[in-house]
């Protein structure tokens, strides 16, 4: 048995810490005189650009948290007074009222962009989004074509493609930045980002014990953060050293998330941010743990064997541009889902549809048809948004969680003597 | 301006009836009733007739905005543009797979294939426009298994010097796929005589609507969407003696009378609007001389390039003479300038952005557009669509409004569009 805890919320205090370290080296950048390059969250080629000093800011995360901390709607609605309709993808509209509005954000002055990487992995509006951000910026956008995972067979030629992209980035970059290319340093990078790579995964993974001492959903996308803004640094390694060894020690100690884990199941689709901790409640009041999740996956599917390699530079970084959740095939992802279920011991699927995002939403309620009529998986089918408060209707969230368990629990009690499992 | 509803109301077009294919004396008329008669037929019955006098060639549906058709031609197949449900069907089993937060387009489209109207297709082909349609293509295969459906990535990266080359491997790609389903090879001079082909149907879909341009008073954009439509579901050849025939007879007809505002209609670039709003345009005094509907039959602005490669000629032509689309990535100089060509080229008086309810592409592309426009003093007028709206007469109404505004104002205006409008 172990001893007291050394790492209780150690990985959350760092992650709190590093964030604002970020966000602060970011809203000075300008002044100092650093450049700075706006890049995507799935898929995105920060290794590439770390190795030219770039500082990395990250749209996304600007409207995530101005979700977390309730400021979206203000933005958004700025952004569709200048036109934008409310029916596109409200991150975009967070973030671009956000820059009409002085780029004053509750987290930080947004630095001016002096490059926009637009990775368009798994998502088309990225491009959209860009496209704005170089009219209102006047930045310069370089445009990364990343293929949509569709085929097996496409897969060679589309990382060959990748590949070529990234050896003229290489060359652009050194045109903005005037430094030589230094491809010790990226491998120096690489190595990092793999190292942070190994010990996320491990955390992941940790969830198929029972209890889980993890939840890989409501937890995770706090644990991930650091992964997708930090990746290649040093402070990023040290941050899943730290978390695995909490996790390590939640394990020593027999304990998870919960008071008791009475359900454990797979989440598919993003959170609503402006409504996070209600949301998390209504599952938590039934003892319900997240052992999986897809959009943990979002910035890479580093659980199923992506890694950046410090001795296949571009053709990692290829292939991590290429692997994350939204940008494979609907057919791979159902398979990913039913895996979860499966090596994660889950009870059920839960989907949260959320209407910006139809890169994650379209095909959802296809799949909800697949697992619960043809696979015999409980699935749950809630739908709100991740960026828009408007589209949380609390009650009647609580109303379909509320009658999903009490149904999961009435089919446990009925099949108890079959091992208590629904 | 945001103008929507639903609504029960009676189709536009009445069910289909084959009429014979045209002759070389046909009628104007007589042409245009059988294109009514083709256009827009939601269960594919010249695309069955055509099954059963080509036994063993594949039908392949492609979604729009652009596809290479000529692949499809080359392996003896018929290439079958699709354009959703268009109003004319109910939605009953779609809605359970797809939500409601969705293009009409994509959902109307699962729709037809849910109901069995798909049935004389032996594939689909989506191509990398949008989100939700790429998303639709992952539910084709789930639910349709015996169908061939293949997602083409076209490349986006123009500035790239191996674009070209990616793009030539991911048609020889779907080629590969087209050619395994109809087992048979395309030959250099199948891709050759396909090519070909498709150079001159476009160059007969430019010529008519340069002719809308010079003469609109010849040919309304209703009548011009129907001729066009009907070649979703005729052998290109046929389509294009079709064509030829029409763009004979139609300098010779009798102009409509001439007191509308030159307008530039555009957004509707993949779902089609209701005709109702093409009708409700023209009736509100709009004299549409340029627009964006249908805009795969012109998607390539120059001849492909005939002999050689032709693989690579097809990809070269994508990523050199593409049309400026909110589905392909552009910067803001270039889309805006594109929409200002399109408005000196036809001399329009003001545009009409009808974008697709939910469409992403468009209603992020309408926003720039717009400022481009108003930066230049083109006055412009938006709104949404969807395929099975019902009421009209708010979009009348606006219509109208916009429309009095340029007849009273438009004078002053500093662009020389009017001094073009004919008498
Ligand atoms: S559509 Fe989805 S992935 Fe794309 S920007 Fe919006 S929220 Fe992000
Ligand atoms: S209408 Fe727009 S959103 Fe719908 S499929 Fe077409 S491009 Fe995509």
């Amino acid at each position: 048995m172990s001893g007291p805890f050394r790492f209780q919320n150690a990985g959350r205090t760092l992650q709190k810490e590093l964030l604002s370290q970020w966000y602060g080296e970011l809203s000075s950048a300008n002044e100092e005189g650093v450049p700075v390059a706006y890049l995507f969250i799935s898929g995105n080629v920060a290794e590439l650009l770390r190795a030219f000093d770039f500082r990395l800011g990250y749209p996304e995360v600007n409207s995530l948290q101005c979700g977390i901390k309730k400021a979206a709607g203000p933005f958004i609605l700025k952004a569709e007074d200048a036109g934008y309709s409310s029916d596109v993808c409200g991150y975009v509209k967070n973030d671009l009222g956000l820059l009409a509005s002085g780029g004053k954000a509750p987290f930080g002055n947004l630095p001016r962009p002096d490059l926009l990487l637009c990775t368009y992995s798994g998502c088309t509006t990225y491009v959209k989004w860009f496209e704005a951000l170089a009219e209102a910026t006047g930045a310069p956008l370089v445009f990364l074509d990343v293929p949509y995972h569709r085929d097996p067979d496409a897969f060679a030629s589309d990382r060959a493609y990748v590949v070529s992209q990234l050896e003229e980035l290489i060359g652009v970059c050194e045109k903005i930045t005037g430094k030589k290319f230094d491809e010790t340093k990226l491998r120096g990078i690489l190595d990092r980002s793999r190292r942070a790579e190994e010990a996320w995964t491990r955390i992941l993974e940790s969830a198929r014990r029972r209890p889980s001492p993890f939840d890989a959903f409501f937890e995770a996308v706090f644990f991930m953060a650091p992964l997708y803004v930090l990746r290649g640094t040093e402070a990023c390694v040290r941050f899943y050293e730290t978390a695995l060894a909490e996790i390590e020690e939640r394990i020593a100690h027999g304990i998870g998330p919960l008071p008791e884990e009475r359900f454990r199941v797979v989440v598919e689709g993003p959170p609503p941010w402006p409504h996070f901790r209600a949301f998390g409640e209504l599952f938590r009041r039934w003892g319900v743990c997240a052992v999986a999740s897809t959009y943990s996956k979002v910035g890479g599917l580093f659980d199923q064997g992506v890694r950046h390699d410090p001795d296949r530079p571009l053709e990692s970084i290829a292939e991590h541009a290429i692997h994350c959740y939204t940008n494979w095939n609907l057919g791979l992802r159902r398979d990913l889902l039913e895996r979860y279920v499966r090596d994660y011991s889950a009870d059920a699927l839960v989907i949260h549809s959320v209407k910006s995002c139809r890169s994650f939403s379209v095909g959802q309620a296809d799949a909800r048809e697949a697992f619960s009529h043809e696979k015999g998986i409980p699935t749950l089918f809630l739908e709100s948004d991740l960026a828009d408060p408007r589209y949380f209707s609390e009650a009647q969230m609580r109303n379909r969680i509320d009658a999903f368990f009490e149904a999961l629990t009435h089919r446990r009690l009925a099949g108890a003597g079959a091992g208590g499992k629904p | 301006m945001t103008v929507h509803g639903r609504g029960n109301r009676p189709p536009v077009v009445t069910e289909p009836t084959l009429g014979p294919p045209v002759s070389p004396d046909a009628t104007l008329d007589g042409i245009l009733e059988r294109c009514r008669s083709l256009a827009g037929d939601p269960s594919l019955e010249a695309v069955s007739r055509w099954k059963g006098e080509h036994p063993g060639a594949l039908a392949i549906g492609l979604f729009p905005v652009y596809a290479p058709a000529e692949l499809v031609e080359a392996v003896g197949g018929l290439p079958v543009p699709l354009r959703g449900g268009g109003g004319r069907i109910e939605l009953e089993r779609a809605d359970a797979r797809m939500q409601s937060f969705v293009c009409s387009i994509t959902r109307s489209t699962l729709e037809l294939g849910l109901s069995g109207r798909l049935a004389a297709l032996d594939g689909v082909i989506f191509p990398s426009i949008c989100d939700a349609a790429r998303n639709l293509s992952g539910i084709f295969r789930r639910n349709f298994p015996s169908l061939l459906v293949e997602y083409l990535h076209l490349p986006s990266n123009a500035a790239s010097r191996v674009a070209v080359d990616y793009g030539r491997g991911e048609f020889s790609r779907l080629l590969g796929k087209l050619e395994a389903r109809a087992g048979r090879r395309a030959t250099e001079e199948d891709l050759a005589r396909a090519i070909v082909a498709g150079n001159e149907h476009r160059d007969l879909v430019r010529r008519l609507y340069a002719l809308r341009r010079e003469d609109p008073g010849r040919i309304s954009s209703l009548e011009s969407w129907v001729l066009l439509r009907a070649g979703d579901v005729l052998p290109r050849g046929e389509h294009a003696a079709t064509l030829r025939r029409a763009l004979d007879l139609l300098p010779r007809r009798a102009t409509r009378p001439r007191d509308r505002i030159r307008v530039l209609l555009h957004g509707a670039f993949c779902e089609q609007p209701p005709l109702e709003l093409l009708a409700t345009l023209e009736e509100a005094g709009c004299e549409v001389v340029g627009d964006d509907l249908l805009l795969g039959t012109r998607w390539l602005r120059a001849p492909v390039r005939a002999g050689g490669d032709p693989l690579g000629a097809l990809a070269e032509a994508y990523l050199r003479d593409s049309t400026p689309s909110a589905v392909r990535h552009g910067t803001t100089e270039s889309k805006g300038e594109a929409i200002l060509e399109a408005v000196s080229r036809c001399r329009a008086d003001g545009v009409v952005f009808a974008t697709a309810k939910f469409c992403e592409p468009g209603l992020f592309d309408l926003v720039l557009e717009k400022r481009v426009l108003d930066r230049a003093g083109v006055p412009s007028l938006a709104f949404e669509f969807e395929e099975r709206m019902g009421a009209f007469e708010s979009i009348r109404t606006q219509v109208e409004t916009f429309v009095e505004s340029l007849l009273l104002f438009g004078g002053e205006r500093p662009v020389p569009e009017r001094a073009g409008r004919r008498p």
